[in-house]
C-alpha cells in the first residue's frame, strides 16, 4: 500500500511540474508582454510613458531574460512565496483578487461532486432492481437528456424557467442580506441553500453517466451464481443486495471520480458565469477576455491542479476498495 | 448475396421453409448488410438518424432554405417576437394558403417597450418560392428563390435579433458553420488519434509507455479551461476567418486522446490473431496486413468513437464562442448567436433569442442515439 501511494504521489509531482510548464505557456502567448500591455493601457489613461519607460519596466520586472529563467521565477514565487504576480487589469496581486472565490470553487466542486454520488448510487441501485419500470424508464429519459445539455445550456434553461415561470432568479450564491456579510453559521447555511442548483445543474450529466454504469454493472453482477447461492441461504433481499453485488459494482463507479471532477471542474467556469457567482468562474472568463494572463494563468493552475488533486484521492479511494490494486495487479 | 442463395436454394438440403431462409440470409450477408441489420432494430438511433438528415440537409441547402439573408435586417422590427401563421382569418374564414398579419408597434407607457399588435385587416399572405434576398449558391451561381416567404411585409417565423435580423434565417446558416467545423475538427482527431495511436501499439516498448502516459496527463486535466486560455490567447487583430481556422484545429485537438487508445488497444491485440500471423506467413507486406486485414476490422470501433465525441466539438464550439472567445461576428454558428441570451434580462424580454439551445441539444442528443445504434451494430456477430 505505502509503495502504491508513494508511486501515485510521485506520479502526481511530475503532472504538477508538466503542468505549471503549460499554465506558463499560455501566460506567454498572447503577443507583446506585460510591459507593452501596461504602457499602451498608461497612454491610453493620458500618462506619458516613453520608450525608454517600457524598456526599464522591462528590465525590472525580468521580462528581457530568456523564457526558462522566466518560468522558474515564476514558478518559484508561486512555490516559495505564494504570490501569483500582478493582475493586470485591477493593479492588485493575484491572490488578494481571487481571495475566498477560491473557496467558493471549491466548495462548489465538492458540493456537485456529493449531489452527483448522492443521487446516482441509489437511483442506479433502484434503476437495476426494478429494471423497466417506470422509475427505470424515467431515470434513462432524464439521463439522455443530461448527457446531451451541456451545463452551461442547463443553467441558462434554467434561469429561462425561474424567471418566466417564477419570476425569480435562481442566479447568485447568496440571498441580499448575507452577500457581505463576513462568515456566520447563518451565512453557511444560506450559501448551501443556493448551492443545490449549481451543483444540480453542474453535476446532472455525471450523474446521468453514473446512473447508467450502477445499472449497468449491478444488472450483470445480479444475475450470478454467488448471489443466488446468498439468496437460497435465506438472507434477506435488500442486506443481500447492498452487501455483495452492490460493493462490486461501486468499483466502476469510484474509478471514475477523477474524471467526473475533471469534468465538473471544466464545466464550472460557464455555470458559474451565467448563473453569476461569486466565485472564479466569471473571473476567469473577464481575465481570459482581458488577456489579463496572470490572473488566468492563476485560475487555470487552480483548476487543474484541483483536478489532478482529485485523480490522485480516487486512486487512493480505489486502492482501498480493490485490494487488486493494492498489490499493482492488473485488472 | 442473391447468387449465392440462388445456388444454395438448388442444393439437397433439408430447406424448411422460412425459417431456413432467414438463417441463409443472415450466413450470405455481408458484414455492412448484418451491421445495418443490427443498427435498425434500435428505433432511438434510427430517429437520431433522421434527424441528422434533416441537420445536414439544412446545412447543404441554407441560402435556398432560409427565407431571408443572415444579414438582411427589417429596420422597422428589432427584437420583433416570431410572427403566428394563420390559416383562419378575423372573419372566421379558413384558407388553405397560410398567412401572418401586418403588426403595429406601440410603445406601452409604462413600461416603455414596444407592444406589437397583430393587424387583421392586412393579412400577408405566405408563399413558395418567392424571389427575395439574392445569393450565390454554395458560393457558385446568383440566385434569389427562396422555398418560402412573403411578397408584401415580412415574416419572421422564429422573430427577429437587435438588428432586426431573422432569427430562423440566421439559425439556418449557424448550423451549417457548426457541423463543418464538428466535421473538420473531428477529421483532424481522426488523423492525429490513428497516427499516434498506431506508432504506440506498432512501437511498443517505451514509445507506447511515454505515449500513454502523455495521454494519461491530458485526460486529466481540464480540456475546457484550457482551451478557453488558448483561444483568449489569439491575437486580437486576427480577421475572423483565421479565428475560425484556428478554433478548428483547437477543437480538433481535443478528441484524439480516446481514439488514440481504442487504435494501439486494438493492434495491440489483433497482432498476435491467428489471421495476422496466417497472413504474414504466406508473405503478406507490412502495409497490407495493416490496411487489407488490420483496418477493416477495427474500423467500424473507430467510426463508433468518432460519432460518439461529435457533439464533444459541437459542444466545445458552442461554449468557446458564447463567452467570446470562440468564432466571431461575421461568421455564424450556434454559439455566436447563443451570445445574444447570456443574461437574464435577455431571456426574460426576447425570450426567443433562446431558440438556438433548441438546435444545440437536439442535435447532440441525436449523434448519441446515433451513436449508441453504431456500438451495438459495430460488433455484428454477436446474436
Amino acid at each position: 500500500m505505502v509503495k502504491y501511494l508513494l508511486q501515485r504521489l510521485a506520479i502526481m509531482i511530475v503532472m504538477l511540474a508538466a503542468l505549471s510548464f503549460i499554465v506558463f505557456v499560455t501566460i506567454e502567448l498572447p503577443p507583446g508582454d506585460y510591459a507593452d500591455r501596461r504602457a499602451l493601457s498608461l497612454r491610453s489613461a493620458g500618462i506619458q510613458f516613453t520608450q525608454e519607460d517600457v524598456v526599464s519596466l522591462r528590465h525590472t520586472l525580468g521580462l528581457d531574460r530568456p523564457w526558462y529563467e522566466r518560468y522558474v521565477t515564476w514558478i518559484g514565487n508561486i512555490v516559495l512565496h505564494g504570490n501569483f504576480g500582478v493582475s493586470m487589469t485591477v493593479h492588485l496581486p493575484v491572490t488578494e483578487v481571487l481571495g475566498q472565490r477560491v473557496g467558493l470553487t471549491v466548495m462548489l466542486a465538492l458540493a456537485t461532486i456529493t449531489l452527483t454520488y448522492g443521487l446516482a448510487i441509489p437511483i442506479g441501485i433502484y434503476s437495476a432492481i426494478r429494471q423497466y419500470s417506470v422509475g427505470d424508464y424515467l431515470a434513462t429519459m432524464v439521463g439522455y437528456f443530461g448527457m446531451a445539455t451541456p451545463s452551461f445550456m442547463l443553467a441558462l434553461i434554467l434561469l429561462y424557467i425561474s424567471v418566466m415561470v417564477f419570476d425569480n432568479s435562481v442566479g447568485g450564491l447568496f440571498s441580499a442580506e448575507y452577500a457581505e456579510a463576513p462568515w456566520s453559521w447563518g451565512k453557511f447555511v444560506d450559501l448551501l441553500r443556493h448551492l443545490w442548483v449549481p451543483a444540480l445543474v453542474l453535476g446532472l450529466a455525471g450523474t446521468a453517466f453514473e446512473i447508467r454504469t450502477m445499472r449497468a454493472t449491478l444488472l450483470d453482477e445480479k444475475s450470478k451464481l454467488y448471489v443466488t447461492a446468498a439468496r437460497a441461504k435465506g438472507l434477506p433481499e435488500w442486506k443481500l443486495m447492498l452487501k455483495y453485488p452492490v460493493r462490486v459494482a461501486l468499483n466502476p463507479i469510484a474509478s471514475t471520480i477523477g474524471w467526473e471532477l475533471t469534468a465538473i471542474i471544466a464545466g464550472a467556469p460557464l455555470v458559474s458565469f451565467v448563473l453569476a457567482l461569486p466565485d472564479t468562474g466569471p473571473l476567469f472568463l473577464r481575465a481570459l477576455l482581458d488577456q489579463d494572463t496572470y490572473l488566468s494563468g492563476a485560475i487555470l493552475l487552480m483548476y487543474a491542479t484541483l483536478t489532478i488533486l482529485g485523480t490522485f484521492l480516487s486512486d487512493v479511494l480505489l486502492a482501498v476498495l480493490d485490494p487488486r490494486i493494492r498489490y499493482g495487479e492488473k485488472i | 448475396m442473391a447468387e449465392v442463395s440462388g445456388a444454395l436454394s438448388g442444393s439437397p438440403l433439408p430447406a424448411t421453409g422460412a425459417v431456413r431462409e432467414a438463417e441463409l440470409r443472415y450466413y450470405t450477408a455481408s458484414q455492412f448488410q448484418l451491421m445495418w441489420w443490427k443498427f435498425r432494430k434500435h428505433r432511438l438511433a434510427l430517429i437520431g438518424m433522421a434527424i441528422l438528415g434533416v441537420f445536414v440537409f439544412i446545412a447543404a441547402f441554407a441560402e435556398f432554405l432560409a427565407p431571408y439573408s443572415s444579414t438582411a435586417r427589417t429596420v422597422g422590427y428589432l427584437h420583433g417576437r416570431p410572427q403566428t401563421l394563420h390559416f383562419i382569418d378575423a372573419e372566421g374564414q379558413f384558407h388553405l394558403r397560410p398567412f401572418t398579419y401586418a403588426l403595429s408597434a406601440a410603445m406601452d407607457p409604462t413600461t416603455f417597450l414596444l407592444e406589437t399588435k397583430e393587424d387583421t385587416s392586412t393579412p400577408w399572405p405566405v408563399r413558395f418560392f418567392v424571389k427575395g434576398d439574392e445569393y450565390a449558391f454554395w458560393g457558385l451561381i446568383k440566385f434569389d428563390l427562396h422555398l418560402f416567404g412573403v411578397e408584401e411585409g415580412h415574416l419572421h417565423l422564429l422573430g427577429t435579433d437587435q438588428l432586426g435580423r431573422d432569427i430562423l434565417s440566421r439559425l439556418f446558416y449557424a448550423t451549417r458553420t457548426s457541423l463543418t467545423i464538428g466535421v473538420v475538427g473531428l477529421f483532424i482527431s481522426f488523423f492525429l488519434g490513428l497516427i499516434i495511436g498506431g506508432i504506440s501499439g506498432f512501437f511498443g516498448g517505451w514509445v507506447d509507455d511515454a505515449i500513454q502516459r502523455f495521454i494519461e496527463f491530458i485526460r486529466s486535466i481540464p480540456t475546457l479551461p484550457l482551451w478557453m486560455s488558448l483561444a483568449a490567447a489569439l491575437p486580437k487583430e486576427w480577421s475572423p476567418e483565421q479565428v475560425y481556422f484556428t478554433i478548428t484545429i483547437l477543437l480538433g485537438l481535443l478528441g484524439w486522446t480516446h481514439l488514440a487508445r481504442r487504435v494501439r488497444g486494438k493492434l495491440l491485440s489483433l497482432r498476435e490473431e491467428d489471421f495476422i500471423v496466417a497472413a504474414r506467413i504466406g508473405g503478406s507486406t507490412d502495409a497490407r496486413i495493416i490496411a487489407r486485414h488490420m483496418l477493416p476490422s477495427f474500423l467500424s470501433y473507430i467510426i463508433v468513437d468518432l460519432s460518439i465525441s461529435f457533439p464533444y466539438m459541437i459542444l466545445a464550439e458552442t461554449s468557446l464562442s458564447f463567452i467570446g472567445l470562440g468564432l466571431r461576428a461575421p461568421v455564424i454558428s450556434w454559439g455566436v448567436l447563443l451570445q445574444d441570451a447570456q443574461n437574464v434580462a435577455a431571456i426574460a424580454l426576447y425570450p426567443w433569442l433562446f431558440t438556438p439551445v433548441a438546435f444545440v441539444i437536439v442535435s447532440v442528443m441525436a449523434f448519441s442515439f446515433v451513436g449508441d445504434g453504431m456500438r451495438d451494430a459495430a460488433d455484428p456477430y454477436s446474436r
